[in-house]
């Protein structure tokens, strides 16, 4: 593939391919030198319009256990802020001879905006609202790890569905997989025509627990889509977080996701981060992994 | 001289094959007859409609003649088939001055191909605070009142600007949008918006203003004429409204009546206009209000933008979308299609338009009106492109496609204003 923009348009073989190629790389991770040659040569540029360290941190690991030269150029440093367009940005860096740009971006649309302008090939690290693909990939394949396979499981994306990029890329993802979505959160965050994502809304926390193989349970941002759409952080605990008290009626396997940063007591209790359910930290080890098979594929431009 | 077309379909009440004949910039004869005429011009296989009156563009000038002029956006006007022209207030600086207003006029004199009629602000910068001097403004020719590109939040101004306005014999033509549900949004709020991740405006922050509006016309007997209806309860409570004998006229643009928000599904920036192209419930609604005349005329909102103003994020991306030269072609597609006749667009283009703007001797084919003509081919393809547009700007969603309707001779005041 040219580009990582989208989980749309991935086919089930392309993805299991991306997890074939990851798990060469997480053994490989393991090791004591924790480095391949396959990006050697390769400037990769991370392009980031947004903060975010710990994607960017994330990528950078990848790209340098590749071998890749990696350079991180962010919005506070950049040229954005002189009023500068993004694909004059954009070309700007192609002139320096990238081999891949890593992009993250505020609006959505933008990634594909700028793959659209440039010939080097772009990733995805999170356009906007819309989709976050490489946080999708990880969050299968730990599910897939886990439970060794996808097809017909039950996982609950739980949240600010609206804001939420993570939900995007994973409801198109899970869906070609065959997984059952079901999305729950405050009538609030959850978009208009919800119905059209085409999963089943979860009318309480009991619905989204009940039978749930796997919980995706997404950030609280109160400061960032406004203290109007969640009350309080103790409202929001009570009524759509996961609590010591919903254990008893989970599955015994199953398993909590959440693409983090936590914040403990508000989406996700202490006890529910903390227990042998979580994911998370396992999440952020098959992050590298998936991103690092990401890079190489679109370097290599193969079919994923 | 005395002009014959001839063999064309001359469209009142009804579709005539016969002889039109203008003298003296007046037409003066519809006739099965062959009088003695100076010139004759063939017009058998075209349509000939009473000249567009377009009540609802935005020329740019003065202080961003680098999307439009006056000039451009008049030779756009007449290549769309358009003899009459409102453009809106909201140029830099905005039209809240009499000195201002009767400068455009005359520009539009000397420039000789459209009369262009200016709206002037309601409220002075359009501030949304004071009302300017719209008797005043009325004597140096400005044709109604609008604050368009932006609402009139205070419900209080609104009344007062209806409640004045009404005294002078004039109307409110009224931008619909509660800004604080409109918010971030950058198109319509629904299925495609959840999908794409873009940000939704809700139809309701255009029926909302709209129920208020039609409620202080009401309360003061004033004229609001609803500017580019998008959305299907705006339309219902137009409806209502009308059915109550409310004072009030309303308009779509050709965009609304054949987009969909689908066009925004893959980020195109040219899909970006506000009100946002809706669902396709809605834009059926819109068809069938319009042929019902809930929705009185087509306005083309045509609103220029300069490539730079569209290659960008479409977040940040303007709003706005070319129309003065869409108005035939995406009709005609209606008409095509089987939900208008020509009798239909040229009672939407011109004599309903004529009506609001209350032009006597203009929208219709009649005897002793004002030779403004248009000529149009219904059935040749071309593609609109650089050859067709006249527009300083290129931002359309219909840019390089294939249309189908195009005027081939614009007539005003008898005088060849364009052909092909
Ligand atoms: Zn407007």
């Amino acid at each position: 593939m040219k580009n990582f923009l989208s989980t749309k348009d991935l086919t089930k073989e392309e993805i299991l391919n991306i997890f074939d190629l990851a798990d060469t790389f997480r053994e490989l991770n393991t090791r004591g030198v924790k480095k391949a040659p396959a990006l050697a040569g390769k400037t990769v540029i991370n392009l980031f319009f947004e903060n975010s360290t710990r994607t960017r941190t994330s990528f950078e690991i990848a790209e340098k256990r590749l071998s890749a030269d990696s350079i991180n150029f962010s919005v506070a440093v950049s040229s954005a802020q002189k009023g500068e367009t993004l694909i004059d940005t954009v070309h700007n860096l192609e002139s320096m001879k990238a081999d891949i740009f890593v992009i993250r971006h505020e609006c959505s649309g933008a990634v594909k905006f700028v793959a659209d302008n440039t010939p080097v090939p772009v990733i995805n690290a999170g356009d906007g609202l819309n989709e976050h693909p490489t946080q999708s990939m990880l969050d299968i394949y730990t599910i897939r790890r886990a439970k060794n396979r996808l097809e017909g499981l039950n996982v609950t994306i739980m949240g600010d569905i609206s804001h939420s990029r993570v939900a995007r890329s994973n409801i198109w993802a899970m869906k070609t997989m065959g997984m059952n979505v079901r999305l729950f959160g405050p009538p609030t965050v959850m978009p208009n025509d919800v119905t059209s994502f085409g999963c089943k809304i979860c009318k309480n926390i009991d619905e989204a627990l009940d039978d749930a193989d796997a919980l995706i349970i997404l950030r609280i941002q109160r400061e960032r889509q406004g203290e109007l759409l969640i009350p309080s952080a103790r409202e929001y605990a009570r009524f759509f977080g996961v609590m010591p008290h919903h254990f008893v009626k989970m599955k015994k396997d199953s398993l909590i996701l959440h693409p983090g940063p936590i914040n403990r007591g508000v989406e996700i209790s202490s006890h529910a981060a903390d227990s042998d359910k979580s994911a998370i930290l396992e999440q952020v080890e098959n992050g590298v992994a998936i991103r690092m098979a990401i890079l190489c594929m679109v370097d290599k431009g193969i079919k994923a | 001289m005395r002009i014959a077309l001839k063999n064309g379909t001359v469209v009142t009440d009804k579709l005539s094959v016969c002889n039109l004949i203008i003298d003296n910039g007046k037409i003066t004869e519809i006739t099965d007859e062959v009088p003695q005429t100076d010139k004759e011009i063939d017009c058998s296989g075209k349509i000939i409609v009473p000249g567009l009156i377009d009540m609802h563009t935005h020329l740019r000038e003065p202080g961003q003649e680098y999307k439009e002029t006056l000039l451009s956006g008049s030779e756009a006007a007449v290549a769309g088939g358009v003899t009459t022209l409102c453009c809106m207030a909201n140029a830099n600086p905005v039209t809240d001055d009499s000195a201002l207003a009767a400068w455009i006029v005359k520009r539009g004199k000397e420039i000789g191909l459209a009369d262009i009629l200016p709206y002037a602000c309601v409220t002075k910068g359009m501030a949304g605070k004071e009302l300017t001097e719209m008797g005043i403004l009325l004597q140096s020719g400005v044709c109604g009142f609008s604050d368009d590109g932006k609402p009139i939040i205070s419900g209080e101004v609104m009344r007062r600007a209806l409640e004045y306005s009404k005294y002078f014999g004039s109307y409110i033509a009224c931008h619909e949008e509660e800004p604080t549900l409109s918010d971030k949004g950058v198109m319509h709020e629904g299925a495609v918006s959840a999908n794409c991740g873009l940000r939704g405006i809700p139809t309701e922050a255009e029926s909302v203003m709209i129920a208020r509006d039609i409620e202080l016309a009401r309360l003061t007997g004033g004229r609001a004429h609803i500017c580019h209806v998008s959305g299907s309860r705006s339309v219902e409570l137009i409806r209502r409204g009308k059915a109550d004998g409310i004072n009030i006229t309303s308009e779509v643009t050709p965009n609304h009546l054949t987009l969909t928000d689908k066009a925004c599904a893959d980020y195109d920036t040219a899909s970006k206009v506000n009100p946002p192209l809706r669902a396709e419930t809605d834009r059926q609604t819109l068809i069938a209000a319009l042929k019902d005349g809930v929705i009185d005329c087509v306005a083309s909102d045509h609103a220029p933008h300069h490539k730079d103003d569209k290659f960008m994020e479409y977040d940040h991306a303007a709003f706005g979308m070319l129309g003065l030269q869409l108005l035939i072609p995406l009709l005609t597609a209606q008409i095509h299609a089987g939900a208008y006749n020509w009798v239909d667009f040229a009672r939407f283009t011109s004599e309903n338009p004529a009506k609001i703007l209350g032009l006597t001797n203009k929208g219709r084919l009649n005897k002793g009106f004002d030779a403004d003509i248009t000529v149009i081919d219904p059935v040749t393809e071309y593609i609109y492109d650089e050859k067709v547009n006249r527009s300083k700007s290129v931002n359309t969603p219909f840019w390089g496609k294939t249309l189908k309707g195009r005027a081939v001779l614009t007539i005003k005041n008898g005088k060849t204003v364009f052909e092909i």
